[in-house]
């Protein structure tokens, strides 16, 4: 029906979501950590909209939406967190958090 | 023709995504983000989904970033700034995610020039969105409502030292 084969967008977005699972595993700068998993977060909703668009259903489109609220939320809980530790320890790393010592 | 466009825009994407992990700089790495977002939002006007096309670009790339730019500004104050701002101002460094959303551009009057020869096959509307959203996922939209007034008080929590901190005028 569509012109895009559906395998085109899963590789894509399973592209998308390796490259932001590397970010989050490779840098260490807590906002960069955040940005990494909007690009996760943004990947799965690719494939639920590939999904959604290969069989012409709006239920893709309804995923999408809430992994959009959960990004919103995810964002501000996470930002404000990102404040609390530049308060507290005056940096971003995030290997310097560790007073736990887990 | 809807092909090349698409392979067009998930260059672009994977190209700004890759990009935006390897910045130093997370204001650059920001500007390559909002590329990425773009990129998928074509993608998905592509596949006919144009209501989510139309919420990526207003909420991720507009609201969700707007978040991140308050963020990255708050924690870099000081006297410095001026001096940041004009070194990350440089013509090399916003060249790139300039070019790249020329292209997207591009692309986006192509598909509004040509219309019916990069018609994307079944388009699913607005309508039936909002339909099956206040239909059988009603419950959905009520979890969802939840999860954002958390969020909300969450970030409302986590902030509330920083409010005292500015009211007092003292360094964050």
């Amino acid at each position: 029906m569509s012109g895009i084969p559906m395998e085109f967008g899963l590789l894509l977005s399973a592209v998308l979501f390796v490259i932001g699972l590397v970010g989050v595993l490779v840098r260490r700068n807590l906002i960069m950590i955040l940005m990494s998993l909007e690009v996760m977060l943004n990947a799965t909703g690719l494939a639920f909209i590939v999904a959604g668009s290969r069989w012409g259903q709006a239920d893709g489109q309804i995923m999408f939406l809430l992994i959009l609220t959960l990004a919103a939320a995810e964002v501000g809980v996470g930002l404000g967190l990102v404040l609390q530790v530049f308060h507290r320890f005056h940096t971003l790393d995030a290997d310097s958090v560790n007073e736990m010592q887990g | 023709m809807v092909l090349i466009l698409f392979c067009i825009a998930s260059a672009v994407a994977i190209f700004a995504t890759v990009m935006m992990v390897t910045r130093l700089n997370a204001v650059h790495g920001l500007l390559y983000l909002i590329l990425s977002l773009l990129a998928v939002g074509v993608i998905f006007f592509l596949l006919g989904a144009h209501f989510a096309a139309v919420l990526e670009v207003i909420i991720y790339a507009g609201a969700i970033m707007v978040l991140f730019v308050f963020v990255i500004m708050m924690l870099n104050q000081g006297h410095k700034t001026t001096e940041q701002e004009r070194i990350w101002l440089q013509p090399g460094i916003w060249i790139g995610p300039s070019v790249l959303a020329l292209i997207l551009f591009v692309e986006m009057l192509v598909i509004v020039v040509l219309g019916g020869s990069a018609e994307t096959g079944y388009i699913v509307n607005a309508k039936q969105v909002g339909i099956a959203l206040y239909g059988p996922y009603l419950l959905a939209v009520e979890l969802a409502s939840i999860l954002l007034l958390a969020g909300l008080v969450g970030a409302y929590h986590l902030g509330k030292p920083m409010l005292k901190i500015t009211k007092k005028g003292g360094e964050l």
